[in-house]
């Protein structure tokens, strides 16, 4: 630029307009802030507000504060139990952890009967035959369109209404059904079974191990070495010749009906049957229309492609569809499991000891209603958070990888 | 088999009749007995629905027993005629016959009900007008203040000669309804506003609140919400302040809803191409406008669907309130089988309050259905 030019615009050089907060209404990134912090500072003060009237109720009714109250003896009577509990002379904290457990355990059980259940209904509701897949139709609708509520009450009256003890029904020999619940016959555990269990792991992880082995052969050589054999002997005989040295032992400790209850066996109470099928009727029709549409979004070309080569229906649903649709199926699937954890909670309406029932009965006891409250609220989250996140690692694991 | 085989296999052999493509038998044999298992499944499921559709018709309509005289001596209701019944495998309707006013309408007084039972109908009204795409416009939202005026005039009383009905004395249906509607009515503000302050870029503070409320609320079950509601919202307020129970669990199931509907309207925005909002900020739009007059017209016309589905289960989710006592439609149905006579047929009522849920939910969602197909079509257009 020469030095001669008489334009004062070229003389100098032009600059971006100024970086610096302008303390002007007109400046976007100061309204932001005032706007920031105005609402943080109306959040701040609720909060504020709502802390002072607690602390002042608080005192005012006596009621103590913090978790002290978790190693008080408890005495509350809890039915169910999968670590020994005694109200006589166990805690809160105790009691605690006996509703976490049986949360996690309705949980877990409840999560895999919906799967099984929801895939079964979700595959057969696209079947050719037309009156199964009507019927799995209606039993969606059915099932999803009555509260989750309204079906634990209805099967809990159900299973009331069974015969007495005196009358009940024999559904397998030895197993028996009545509105106590249902006696099963249980095996007596002797030291041979720990061990054939354990040889049984060892035969899975060798059978995965050789069907991996299996798999890179054929990718390598085009010819798959056969896995069942290993299979069979792995994870049928060996246990078996493990149970055979051992001694074989086997006894069942089969229920003994008396006139007004059984004894021995193992006992299901009908709180836990009623919370289980409600639970598992209403989101396994849920898991049922995620199913479905999950397969109905991978192409048909995928379905005519593998017929044209030559695969059985079965197979190419099991080996070409459902690998596909798995992606579209776990996202929403993983809230149907959440929403299974969740809604676990409605036990308390018949009265299965799951977590929120026994913290609703030590609120009651101890009147500490934020500490208890705020229990509930923390192992959900955590329940919540373990799920997103092993679904998360679930659903990177088989997303699509593009090269 | 293809036409054009059947026509060249009738062709070659005349003696033989052609194979059906069409008409009943063409049908059930391509659809119920193409193979095998087909046949097998078929024959099997088609036994179980005769056997059980056989008892079902007979439980309900045969053997069962509508109503039951009254006892002269005591003035009560005589239930011998259900308990014979029951023995023999019937339902007793009669409960219902008796309890339906109950069940329906709670404590409500039993001479006032019929205006209960005119709130209840203009809930009816009101879906029926907010499901119209004609209403679609601004003037929806006074036709919802105007109702839902109406509902609570009529509920409470007190004026134009109504007798004063204090809140702890409604139940029933209306309570069911009217949890739900003004849930949504409350609630669909504030999830607007927190689906806006979730994808917020220039508040970093706001953003995080909303994700921080979205994902604890989440993440925890409605009952531990309403727990709060009836146990530790009174400690919150100042002692003089204290609102009622049915207010309470309001308060909670809008928080509740507030956070499904926010994460649905912010699905929607995000569907909405990057272009719309582009455009208007070309244009020179402030942040409201551009929201209000750009954005969110079609964002929500996008996400009425999924919004419509969210509905259905928070519907489903006020019958919670049983486990704090609130008197809605499952509670007065549950109550109203612990009356002494009719204790023991308390199937036939679930049974009459899971059909009322049901026909609302199933309305509902095949309306979604609808929706959703309508919109497909014009987008694939």
């Amino acid at each position: 630029m020469s030095s001669t030019s008489t334009d004062p615009r070229l003389s100098e050089p032009r600059r971006a307009p100024a970086k610096g907060l302008t303390l002007s209404w007109s400046d976007p990134r100061l309204r932001a802030i005032v706007w920031q912090v105005v609402i943080i500072g109306l959040i701040a003060a609720g909060i504020w507000y709502l802390v002072d009237n607690t602390a002042a109720n608080l005192e005012k009714a006596r009621i103590a504060t913090g978790f002290d109250f978790l190693g008080r003896t408890a005495g509350i009577p809890v039915g169910e139990y999968l670590i020994p509990y005694d109200p006589a002379v166990n805690t809160y904290g105790r009691a605690f952890m006996v509703g976490v457990l049986n949360t996690l355990m309705v949980s877990v059980v409840g999560v895999v009967l919906t799967t099984l259940l929801g895939t079964f209904v979700g595959i057969a509701s696209l079947s050719h035959n037309w009156l199964l897949s009507r019927l799995c139709h209606a039993y969606v609708e059915v099932m999803r369109d009555v509260p989750l509520l309204l079906h634990l009450l209805f099967w809990y009256a159900m299973l009331l209404t069974l015969p007495t003890v005196r009358e009940a029904m024999e559904l397998l020999p030895g197993m028996f059904l009545s509105n106590s619940g249902l006696r099963v016959p249980l095996l007596v555990w002797e030291p041979a079974h720990s061990w054939a269990l354990l040889a049984f792991i060892a035969g899975w992880i060798g059978t995965y191990l050789a069907q991996r082995r299996a798999r890179r052969m054929q990718n390598a050589t085009g010819e798959r070495p056969r896995v069942w054999p290993v299979a069979v002997v792995a994870m049928l005989l060996v246990p078996l010749a493990v149970w055979l040295v051992l001694g074989a032992p086997f006894t069942m400790e089969m229920p003994v009906r008396s006139r007004f209850r059984f004894t021995g066996g193992g006992a299901i109470t009908p709180e836990f049957m009623a919370l289980m099928i409600g639970l598992v009727l209403y989101h396994s029709a849920f898991a049922a229309e995620i199913v479905r549409s999950g397969i109905q979004s991978v192409p048909s070309g995928q379905w005519e492609a593998a017929g044209a080569l030559g695969l059985k229906r079965s197979v190419t649903l099991r080996e070409i569809v459902l690998p596909q649709a798995l992606r579209v199926i776990i996202p929403p699937m993983t809230s149907t499991y959440l929403g299974v954890a969740k809604n676990s909670s409605l036990a308390v309406a018949i009265g299965y000891p799951d977590l929120v029932s026994i913290m609703n009965t030590t609120l009651n006891q101890t009147g500490q209603a934020i500490e208890g409250i705020a229990l509930i609220m923390a192992v959900y989250l955590s329940i919540s958070l373990s799920i997103s996140l092993f679904m998360n690692w679930y659903n990177a694991r088989i997303a699509l990888v593009e090269r | 088999m293809s036409t054009a085989t059947t026509t060249h296999a009738s062709v070659a052999r005349r003696d033989q009749p052609p194979m059906l493509v069409a008409g009943p038998i063409a049908w059930a044999r391509a659809n119920l007995f193409n193979s095998v298992w087909s046949s097998l499944v078929t024959l099997a499921l088609s036994y179980f629905l005769i056997k059980y559709a056989i008892s079902l018709i007979d439980w309900a309509f045969i053997k069962s027993v509508w109503t039951v005289p009254t006892d002269p001596a005591t003035g009560r209701l005589d239930p011998t005629a259900c308990r014979v019944a029951k023995e023999e495998g019937g339902a007793c309707w009669a409960v219902i016959w008796d309890r339906y006013r109950f069940i329906l309408f709670g404590r409500y007084p039993f001479d006032e009900q019929w205006r209960a039972a005119i709130v209840v109908v203009l809930f009816l009204g009101l879906y029926v007008v907010s499901a119209m795409r004609r209403f679609w416009r601004a003037e929806l939202a006074l036709i919802w203040i105007a109702t839902l005026t109406a509902i609570g005039v009529l509920m409470w009383g007190g004026v134009l000669g109504l007798r004063y009905v204090p809140q702890d004395e409604w139940g029933g249906l209306p309570i069911t309804l009217i949890l739900a509607t003004f849930g949504l009515a409350f609630a669909f503000p504030i999830a607007v506003l927190v689906a806006l302050g979730r994808r917020s870029t220039s508040l970093p503070a706001v953003k995080l609140l909303c994700v921080v409320y979205v994902e604890v609320i989440r993440g925890v079950p409605l009952i531990s919400l309403l727990f709060m509601a009836s146990v530790m919202f009174p400690l919150f307020m100042p002692a003089d302040l204290n609102p009622d129970k049915l207010l309470r669990a309001q308060i909670a199931i809008i928080l509740f809803a507030a956070v499904y509907l926010a994460e649905v309207i912010r699905g929607g925005l995000q569907a909405l191409p990057k272009g719309q909002y582009e455009a208007a900020d070309a244009l020179g739009l402030s942040y409201w406008k551009k929201t209000f007059l750009i954005i969110l017209p079609q964002a929500l016309r996008l996400v009425i669907p999924p919004l419509v589905n969210t509905f259905i289960g928070f519907f489903k989710d006020t019958s919670l309130v049983l486990i704090i006592g609130i008197f809605d439609l499952l509670t007065s149905g549950k109550v109203a089988v612990t009356e002494p006579i009719w204790q023991a047929f308390s199937t036939e009522v679930y049974i009459m309050l899971g059909l009322i849920y049901f026909c609302f939910c199933f309305s509902m969602s095949r309306y979604s259905r609808g929706l959703e197909r309508e919109f497909g079509q014009s987008v694939r257009r």
